[in-house]
């Protein structure tokens, strides 16, 4: 073929392919971007083409292209899958006007107002129920698949589903302040506070593509100059340095990777304030647990009836009644294991000396109840129970008739969540609490898996202990403090990650911690050091194969063994695999 | 105050990196970070020169890139 038609030929299709990229290209370097993707990729191609590799040219800048056009999607969808996974917030709210019920947007409704839910809808503002039974699915706030009961009376929240039943809400929070929308900002603000491997991926990246480009120049000049090499040979081999000169591999899979952990996690309702949070997790060698409401159920409940002269049954019935006008947790606990209706008409003249004890009248039999200190004001003998908790004795006209051993019950899971988390290799699990020494001991026995406990600390002591816990950690490990987010705050902000629980519709909670967990369950803390692991496992696969390739490629291209071709891939390529390894931290169960 | 905007024309990380680099420069503003992932910019600044900061910073977007806008 004539080589002049050949050219045309040849230029009309890159051309064709490459117009778009040129202009960006042009336009670019008036900004001042010298080292601009584009600019880049028209150099190594233009360049092609004056060394006589036409096909190279053309075929680096088809893949360019395509590549280009793959990542658009593969990000897209990516930003897609991210963003329906947090699809929590409501498009609407049903109000009244003018005896109609119409649809209105959340923003624009004020707290105080009526609104109704129709079954399959979502509840779009934080409320209280005020007519209506049904069941309301929570799966997209706490990842919790079973239906919460609600009736009159009950707290709801925005972003979950009414199932069953229409509801009349009285609404308590404006939008802005509903559950719905403070978990979106949250999250979607977490990708904010960066990690120190995203900050070190930014870095990287500005100076990676003018050391790689200033390589290029010398590989193309250096040879030929004084080694006597063949310029074309040398500037082609140049070339395939400028086509694995953008680090976009990494710039676009990292922030995608912790985006992803981020918003698996949210998921399962467990909410990660930042990268930086999720990176300290995945090294966390000491975890440090509150006991009431984080180990512990923190609800009250009879353990044991210890009867002295009268049955159990009546004991308990006594103790129920004596303290029926009390609204102490301990009345309510005796009540919940007494199970029946408390007959209130068989009670008189209830007397009550506040933090000790009650004594009322009952069936016409004076029933004294209280403490240890309270049997001794009241000048009763009584005996103290071997099993830890708080000892309600009751005394039944003047003669000691036992006592009811009340205490915190341990969650469910807890012991399977200290396993999982010693099988992750957390090396240090301990108990802090402001509760008796022979609580914590009780507990500690309860989960073996608890390497140490300390009891009857103040706040200030466990920000103490937890200081000394960080000093001792070994080099690079991390410390993380697991609360109720509203006693705890400060300890919670001195340690590396301040895990909250139970942090559904409490704001104190939201705001104390580093890591709120929407769920009381003990087990979303393994969880979520395994997504911390998770993420951050392929987020450094990421790093090391994007960069690996490159340098490999780099080394080949500059003693000719490589192609542009192979470069292309290395670039575009190796991209596009990094974005789509990212999306596996979406699903981490 | 601390307040996230949607951004539109984010098409590349570099980009989100260099909007926040050029937004960052701006005087009061006390952290800024653009997220690529979401297309959100997070901006802080004193209460009283928010307005001012946030005002600036729509130019400076418009002025690296006509195709990137703040939603407001």
């Amino acid at each position: 073929m004539n080589p002049y038609l050949k050219l045309a030929i040849v230029l009309v299709i890159y051309l064709a392919l490459g117009w778009k990229i040129i202009l960006t290209a042009i336009k670019n370097i008036f900004r001042g971007e010298i080292f601009d993707e584009n600019f880049l990729m028209v150099v190594a191609t233009i360049g092609a083409l004056c060394v006589g590799e036409y096909e190279e040219a053309i075929l680096v800048m088809l893949l360019y292209r395509v590549g280009e056009f793959l990542q658009d999607k593969a990000v897209d969808k990516s930003r897609k899958s991210i963003s329906d996974l947090m699809d929590i917030r409501p498009d609407y709210a049903n109000i009244e006007q003018n005896g109609e019920w119409i649809k209105t947007d959340p923003a624009s409704v004020a707290v105080g107002t009526t609104i109704f839910v129709k079954p399959g809808e979502r509840i779009p503002l934080d409320g209280v129920v005020l007519e209506g039974n049904s069941r309301v699915d929570t799966a997209a706030l706490t990842g919790e698949s079973l239906p919460v009961d609600v009736s009159e009376g009950t707290e709801v929240h925005s972003g979950t589903i009414n199932l069953d039943g229409v509801l009349r809400i009285r609404t308590t929070a404006t939008s802005e302040d509903s559950t719905a929308s403070r978990i979106l900002d949250l999250v979607e603000n977490a990708a904010a506070s960066r990690a120190n491997s995203e900050k070190f991926i930014t870095k990287f990246a500005r100076y990676y593509t003018p050391i790689v480009c200033g390589l290029a120049v010398l590989l193309a000049v250096i040879p030929p100059l004084l080694f006597h090499g063949v310029w074309a040979d040398w500037i082609h081999r140049a070339l395939s340095f400028l086509v694995v000169s953008c680090p976009c591999a990494l710039v676009i899979s990292i922030p995608l990777g912790f985006f992803g952990g981020i918003g698996g996690a949210s998921a399962k309702g467990i909410l990660i304030k930042g990268g930086n949070y999720l990176e300290a997790l995945s090294k966390a060698d000491t975890i440090a647990f509150d006991k009431t409401g984080t180990l512990t159920k923190g609800v009250f409940k009879v353990i044991a009836v210890h009867p002295e002269g009268i049955s159990e049954e009546e004991l308990l019935e006594l103790a129920t009644l004596a303290e029926s006008f009390s609204n102490h947790p301990i009345a309510r606990s005796l009540a919940d294991e007494y199970g029946k209706h408390v007959d209130k008409s068989r009670v008189r003249d209830a007397k009550e000396t506040l933090g000790q004890g009650i004594t009322s009248v009952v069936d016409g039999k004076v029933v004294s109840c209280g403490s240890h200190k309270y049997m001794h004001t009241l000048n009763l003998e009584h005996e103290d129970c071997h099993i830890p908790g708080s000892n309600v004795h009751v005394a039944v006209d003047g003669v000691y008739a036992g006592h009811i051993v009340i205490s915190d019950e341990i969650k469910d899971e807890a012991g399977q969540a200290l396993k999982e988390l010693k099988e992750l290799g957390v090396s240090r699990l301990a108990l802090l609490t402001g509760d008796k020494e022979a609580m914590a001991k009780s507990v500690a026995e309860a989960l073996p898996d608890l390497t140490e406990y300390h009891a009857e600390l103040l706040p200030q002591d466990k920000v103490e202990i937890t200081k000394s816990m960080m000093k001792e950690l070994p080099a690079g490990r991390k410390m993380a403090f697991v609360g109720d987010g509203i006693n705890d705050a400060p300890v919670l902000t001195v340690a590396d990650v301040g895990i909250a629980m139970g942090g559904m519709g409490s704001a104190a909670a939201v705001e104390a911690a580093d890591i709120v967990l929407m769920n009381d369950k003990p087990t979303d803390i393994s969880l979520a050091v395994r997504i911390a692991r998770k993420t951050m496992g392929i987020i450094k696969q990421n790093i090391v194969f994007s960069i690996g390739i490159k340098i490999v490629v780099l080394i080949l291209a500059a003693f000719g063994i490589s192609s542009m071709i192979l470069a292309s891939f290395a670039d575009t390529g190796v991209c596009l695999l990094a974005i789509l390894n990212s999306m596996r931290a979406l699903r981490i169960k | 105050m601390r307040k996230s905007f949607k951004v539109n024309g984010i098409d590349c990380a570099n980009c989100a990196a260099k909007l926040e680099r050029g937004i960052a420069k701006i005087k009061g503003v006390e952290s800024c970070a653009v997220v690529f992932a979401t297309q959100k910019l997070v901006l802080e600044a004193p209460d009283d020169k928010f307005d001012d900061v946030l005002k600036e910073a729509v130019a400076v977007a418009k002025k690296l890139e006509p195709d990137w806008e703040i939603v407001l």
